[in-house]
């Protein structure tokens, strides 16, 4: 895994930062309150992205056992974030399929 | 060459399916796609970063992804509804945990990598630190294993957090300009992160556990970003700073809805002072029976159900919803009314009555139920103490003061179903449960809810 941060690709990174995070807001902003919890769980499937790095750090670090051993944690952690976001959130959002009229006279 | 331009495809396609996916979690009706979407983006990575040439270890890889989706499956469908913020706060922590780890191993790997590369590290580690451990005392309080969850304060906290945080920095800073050979003073860093994140979250009430979940959210992707620019991966800074933000934004919903600062939540150690003088309130609470409030029930043409934490603790969702039906077949119109920090953490509630099968057109915000709140019958409330205390409106030196309420006290008569007349997470004493239209209803949430049940179908 080699990594050599210039300043070139630096300021590029940031510029997609701060793109991101206005686009984040903006995109937050918009979704009603009543669908906050699996809007958290959601979006913290997504920060399991994380699991991107942690695969490169078990199949790129060729020669260092420890490596090899933080990385095999670091895709399990990922993986239950991912896995255990999306599956949770869907069983919640299947919850609010309750058509609007069921239930009214 | 050409392999990592197609891996970067994938990688654009991931983040235009994760942006929609936000995007359409804007609708009841299309979040579940949403997520799916969501979902399908996060597997084209994973596939994708699996297609890297040079590739190794594939036999740990495997076992990784294995042992990781089983306890994921497993965690997703044990897990109760009620325990949704416990859940949150754990895989919040186990994504911090990630970075940390991803962090820990590029230093590993390569202790000599550029200037940009090293503070990229230092602040995965940071971050990835703080989220994990913040998150799992968060987990642990809500849960009230190991720790009450209650503020827990001692004296100088906050010279001992400024002396941490100021130790973080000034390593942080030696760190970076000299990476090579300094292992020890990595180590150090990690272990003080890790502490950083157990003390920031410990003098933090039950109550105010909204905030706490959303902010680690928001920590949890500003942990994948700084990941991201450790790898230099443009992925990871985009989903990153998505979570970031969606943390942000949910965090500064909830300050508000409490009408405090963020600094206020975060260092006051709201509700550990519980002022005695201020129990002063006058006149007598009335109980009421099952019975008799199964009268004044039977009569009411609108009723809005008013549910807290405590409808969670009770598990009281099933028979609320059993009740609301009821009422509907006598004709009355039955609304639930949800404060945005009912519950611990944003939404909660709306979960719960989903979960019994309450139409989402029923659920309304405190905004939408305030202007004709004095248009209902009988409000009642279920576990909810200070979202309701009128003291918020005109009671200056209430703690709440200037907290939006839902103002159950307009309604024409108020059912306050509550244990004992036990102050709330604030520890202030509540006015509502001595105004003339207001009758307690002793017992546990869900008895009581059944026992009322029980009236109206001896009938």
């Amino acid at each position: 895994m080699e990594t050599h941060l210039d300043p070139i690709s630096l300021i590029n990174l940031i510029f997609l930062f701060v793109i991101a995070i206005f686009l984040g807001v903006e995109l937050i902003s918009k979704v009603p309150s009543i669908l906050h919890t699996p809007l958290m769980s959601g979006s913290n499937a997504i920060s399991g992205i994380t699991i991107v790095g942690a695969l490169l750090a078990v199949g790129l670090t060729p020669g260092s056992t420890l490596c090899t051993v933080l990385g095999i944690l670091a895709v399990i952690f990922a993986t239950i974030n991912v896995v255990g976001g999306y599956l949770v959130t869907d069983r919640m959002l299947r919850m609010f399929k309750t058509k609007p009229t069921e239930g009214k006279k | 060459m050409s392999l990592t331009i197609f891996i970067t495809i994938c990688y654009i396609i991931s983040s235009v399916l994760f942006i929609i996916g936000l995007k359409r979690m804007s609708s009841v009706v299309s979040a579940r796609k949403a997520n799916q979407l969501s979902a399908v983006g996060m597997l084209i990575a994973i596939v994708a970063t699996l297609l890297t040439s040079g590739l190794m270890e594939w036999q740990w890889i495997v076992f990784g992804l294995a042992v990781g989706t089983a306890i994921g499956i497993l965690a997703a469908v044990k897990v109760v509804m009620t325990s949704m913020p416990q859940m949150v706060g754990l895989l919040n922590g186990s994504g911090g945990l990630a970075s940390f780890i991803v962090g820990w191993s590029a230093y590993h790997y390569q202790p000599g990598a550029s200037l940009l590369t090293t503070i990229s590290t230092y602040l995965a580690i940071l971050i990835g630190g703080v989220t994990f451990t913040g998150s799992f005392v968060a987990w642990a309080k809500l849960e009230e294993k190991f720790v009450t969850g209650k503020p827990i304060l001692f004296a100088g906290q906050k010279i001992v957090n400024s002396l941490l945080l100021g130790a973080l920095v000034v390593g942080g800073i030696v760190f970076c300009a000299h990476p090579v050979d300094n292992y020890p003073l990595f180590a150090v860093i990690m272990v003080l992160s890790l502490i950083l994140g157990v003390l920031v979250v410990i003098p933090i009430g039950g109550a105010d556990m909204p905030v706490v979940i959303s902010l680690l959210n928001s920590y949890s992707g500003m942990a994948g970003a700084a990941t991201g620019f450790v790898i230099i991966n443009s992925l990871l800074i985009v989903a990153g700073s998505l979570v970031g933000a969606s943390g942000i934004i949910l965090t500064k919903i909830m300050c508000k809805a409490m009408n405090r600062s963020l600094a206020n939540v975060l260092f006051s150690g709201f509700g550990s002072v519980v002022k005695k003088e201020k129990t002063d309130v006058k006149g007598e609470a009335k109980p009421i029976s099952a019975k008799d409030a199964y009268y004044v029930l039977e009569a009411a043409r609108s009723v809005v159900f008013v549910p807290g934490y405590g409808m969670a603790v009770a598990q009281a969702q099933h028979a609320v919803r059993e009740l609301g039906k009821i009422l509907e077949n006598n004709g009355a119109e039955v609304r639930y009314a949800i404060h945005p920090v009912a519950g611990r953490m944003p939404g909660h509630m709306n979960v719960l009555l989903a979960e019994a099968d309450v139409p989402y057109d029923q659920l309304f915000e405190m905004d939408a139920i305030n202007p004709v709140i004095d248009t209902i019958d009988v409000a009642v409330v279920i576990g909810a103490n200070d979202v309701v205390n009128p003291a918020a409106r005109h009671d200056k030196s209430s703690p709440i003061y200037g907290m939006p309420i839902i103002n159950v006290d307009k309604a024409k008569t108020v059912f306050v179903l509550k244990r004992s007349m036990r102050a709330g997470f604030a520890g202030i004493e509540n006015e509502l449960f001595y105004f003339d239209n207001t009758r307690m209803l002793f017992g546990d949430a869900k008895e009581s809810v059944q026992a009322l049940i029980a009236e109206f179908k001896s009938v």
